[in-house]
């Protein structure tokens, strides 16, 4: 394990070949253990994904119908003292994105300051006009959010995207870690780490605290997935299950008496609080898209008069736009008042002349992204590119400026997977789950790593060939 | 819970018993073959294709009978929507679809038993393969009912899952009775006759009764023991009788749940009263397949009432 590159931080091992403190407990561990007994166990995980059925399917692929996202089993670790500092960051973004999204569907003072131009919302499908002038119950928005983090120095975490629609990934955090204790027990007892286990507990009742009005009693809670072909349905059984919830589809529910109700064998049941995964377009056909079939038709009159709680809410989803994020250092002060704990990653909106102009001239040198876009589609990496790549990514940006933003390329951390040759450095990045609610944020200690397999490669999307690792934060 | 939820445990556990009661079927035929000349095996085979119901998917394909082309019928063809591997791929699809109703030791069986399955019958299975195809269904099935049995609350979803399993047991049991019932007939048999002995044998051992039914017998074989013993008799697990009695008791285990009964209780005891306090004689004199095709029926309005009465569908 000699192979790092100096161009990059590398999380377990420093300039100088030492271990650094945050792996020291691991790598003792690492070196008492028998290559191949490492690599038995590796597959081992296999077959115990595989069984639990933590599989996602691929669109369009008929016959790899269902896919294993592959796992690592060298942990991602994080000191408690660096977890202390990110997570400060990652509560001060989240309440400001909560006001911003508040401010946003109410008097706007952030654009009438000036601090974010009015451009954001016009025409903008994220931006839901449904939403004005309500407020969702507890005054929350973003009840579940994923923070995407990337480390390029000791102490450098930056935020690459905030996920507020419908983050997922928070099944594999928890599974992993099940993996983990299950085949490396003793580890476990050697080296303290935070648990992640109670998140669906937390969950749970981070929503019931979001009772809408018209809740009488003990809230109920459900989760609302598109079905079984979807790619994520594990992880909405998942958490259904986990949290003793109701998982039900469009067809279970009906607008009666001013609630929706889910049709159970006893008859129709009023549903609390929605956990819902399904994107705001086809949450009501009556609203939003009329060709829905994963909606209730008339859930949102029932939600504007406060017989339901969404979650998160409708229109929260500008939130991940690319275009707004690059005005989160702006948010963040506005709201809070504070400077921004976490810094953004430098971000050109292409749709500004002087930007365009740099990025035209130095496009071989940055990453170039959808302003909408997700899952690591649509972008150019510019210097993993080919010049003809590049020429014809080129000819989009110049033709739709508007859709694009740009950022330098980080030199993205690495963290070492297990190879046949033993330990490598691959990149990876970082998603904690944050739940909010009336009593306050409450983050997981640790999240879901992501981790490019391929050597050299800042792809990490599990849809483009990345894995996942265990994401441990260490007690003290 | 959900009325979808319920009728995806309640036909995961269907499918599941009649993955199950195929391979059974397969296991018999196999035998019959093997010690028949050609033009019997032949029609033996023919005759586990009517069984299993599936002569109109079997003739879209195949103009002969053979028992390759049929074993994989019944197995593995995906254009049939009965054979055992669509089978167990519905099993598991209701079984993901009930996932937080279900155990974890429960979802991972049957996805254990897909994964299995699915692999082994992937490719077209030969003569020295069937056995083991057949062994693995059945254990692959016990493996879940186990499952099931060792961890499931015995709540509505355990009644549920119960009544979907004996409704099509008893579907199974009476279908089987009716493609043979004319070897049944005290008219028709030449009674001793090693034809008629062999015909009782592939009943008894396409309902996994033949140890059963010679223990209580000392080994004495005659047609209307047989109708009596798999109609009648409560002890056999797979007789008529037997089935009914599971189907009321969670019936009534549901109405004692929910404070009341539903129409489907009413369904239920009208069909018990064909049953109950009958003997064989009434059931021959009656004609063995009229008294079959009416079982089928109401055991049909039975499900039907269940499915309705607990809004499984909107």
């Amino acid at each position: 394990m000699s192979a790092h590159s100096p161009d990059n931080f590398d999380e377990m091992i420093d300039a100088e070949g030492g271990v650094r403190a945050a792996y020291k407990g691991y790598r003792d561990w690492y070196d008492e253990q028998d290559p191949q007994g490492l690599k038995r166990k590796h597959q081992e995980a296999e077959a115990f994904f595989r069984k639990t059925g933590i599989t996602f399917n691929v669109y369009g692929q008929e016959d790899a119908e269902e896919r294993l996202i592959p796992f690592d089993p060298v942990p991602r670790i994080v000191t408690a003292q660096e977890w202390r500092r990110l997570s400060r960051g990652i509560e001060q973004r989240v309440r400001a994105l909560n006001a911003f999204l508040h401010d946003l569907y109410h008097r706007q003072e952030i654009i009438k300051a000036g601090r974010v131009p009015e451009w954001l919302l016009r025409g903008n499908p994220a931006y839901l006009p449904h939403m004005s002038g309500f407020t969702p119950p507890g005054n929350v928005y973003t009840h579940i959010t994923g923070i995407d983090l990337v480390r390029t120095g000791p102490n450098d975490f930056h935020v690459l995207e905030d996920n507020a629609r419908t983050p997922s990934g928070v099944s594999y955090m928890l599974e992993n870690r099940e993996t983990m204790m299950a085949m490396f027990p003793e580890l476990f007892t050697r080296v303290k780490v935070a648990p992640v286990s109670n998140y669906p507990r937390r969950l749970a009742r981070s929503l019931a605290a979001c009772a809408p009005p018209a809740c009488e009693g003990r809230p109920v809670v459900a989760v609302l997935t598109p079905g079984i072909y979807n790619s994520a349905y594990y992880e909405h059984a998942f958490l259904a299950d986990q949290m003793g919830a109701e998982l039900v589809e469009a067809s279970d529910l009906r607008v009666m008496g001013g609630r929706v109700q889910m049709r159970t064998t006893r008859g129709f049941t009023p549903v609390d609080v929605l956990y819902r995964r399904v994107d705001d377009d086809f949450l009501d056909p009556l609203t939003f898209r009329a060709d829905s079939m994963l909606g209730v038709p008339g859930i949102m009159d029932v939600y504007r008069a406060g017989g339901i709680t969404i979650a998160n809410a409708p229109g929260t989803g500008i939130a991940d736009d690319k275009a707004l994020y690059s005005f989160m250092p702006e948010i963040v002060e506005f709201y809070t008042g504070e400077k921004p704990l976490l810094p953004n990653v430098e971000t050109y909106r292409c749709m500004e002349e002087d930007a365009l102009k740099y990025v035209l001239d130095n496009i071989a040198d940055l990453v170039v992204k959808e302003v909408h876009g997700s899952g690591g589609y649509g972008m150019l990496i510019g210097p993993t590119s080919s010049r003809r790549e590049i020429a014809s990514f080129t000819e989009k940006l110049k033709a739709n400026p508007h859709n694009y933003i740009a950022q330098p390329t980080l030199s993205l951390s690495t963290v070492p997977i297990l190879t046949k040759k033993g330990l490598a450095p691959r990149h990876v990045d970082l998603r904690p789950f944050v739940l909010m609610s009336p009593n306050g944020i409450e983050i997981t200690p640790g999240g879901l790593t992501r981790v490019a397999l391929k050597r050299g490669s800042l792809v990490v999307n599990s849809s483009q060939g990345g894995g996942t690792k265990d994401s441990w934060v260490l007690e003290e | 819970m959900l009325g979808r939820s319920a009728n995806a445990v309640f036909w995961m556990f269907r499918y599941l018993e009649r993955a199950e009661n195929l391979a059974r079927l397969l296991d018999t035929g196999f035998r019959m073959a093997l010690t028949r000349d050609h033009l019997t095996a032949e029609e033996e085979w023919r005759s586990v294709i009517e069984t299993a119901g599936m002569r109109d998917s079997y003739q879209e394909q195949h103009g002969t009978y053979t028992g390759i082309q049929v074993w994989n019928h019944i197995l593995r063809d995906r254009e049939n929507s009965n054979s055992i591997r669509s089978l167990i791929g519905a099993v598991r699809s209701n079984a993901r679809s009930a996932r937080n109703v279900i155990t974890s030791e429960l979802w991972e069986a049957v996805n254990e038993s897909y994964l299995q399955l699915n692999d082994l019958l992937a490719r077209p299975v030969n003569q020295s393969g069937l056995a083991d195809a057949i062994n693995t269904v059945k254990r692959e099935s016990t493996l879940v009912r186990g499952a099931m049995d060792g961890s499931m609350l015995r709540n509505d979803i355990y009644n549920f899952a119960r009544i979907g399993s004996f409704i099509e047991r008893a579907d199974n049991t009476a279908r089987i009775l009716d493609v043979k019932y004319y070897v049944l007939l005290p008219s028709l048999s030449y009674v001793g006759s090693s034809l008629d002995n062999v015909q009782w044998e592939t009943i008894l051992r396409s309902l996994g009764a033949e140890r059963a039914y010679r223990w209580l017998n000392a080994g004495q074989l005659d047609a209307r023991g047989i109708a009596d013993f798999l109609i009648l008799d409560g002890r056999f697990p797979r007789s008529l009788s037997f089935c009914y009695s599971k189907i009321r008791s969670n019936l009534h285990s549901l109405a004692l749940q929910y404070g009341g009964e539903v129409r489907a209780h009413e369904v239920m005891r009208n069909a018990d009263l064909k049953l109950q306090d009958r003997d064989i004689d009434f059931v021959i004199d009656m004609g063995l397949h009229e008294f079959l095709s009416d079982f089928i029926a109401c055991n049909n309005d039975i499900a039907r009432a269940v499915e309705t009465d607990y809004r499984f569908t909107d």
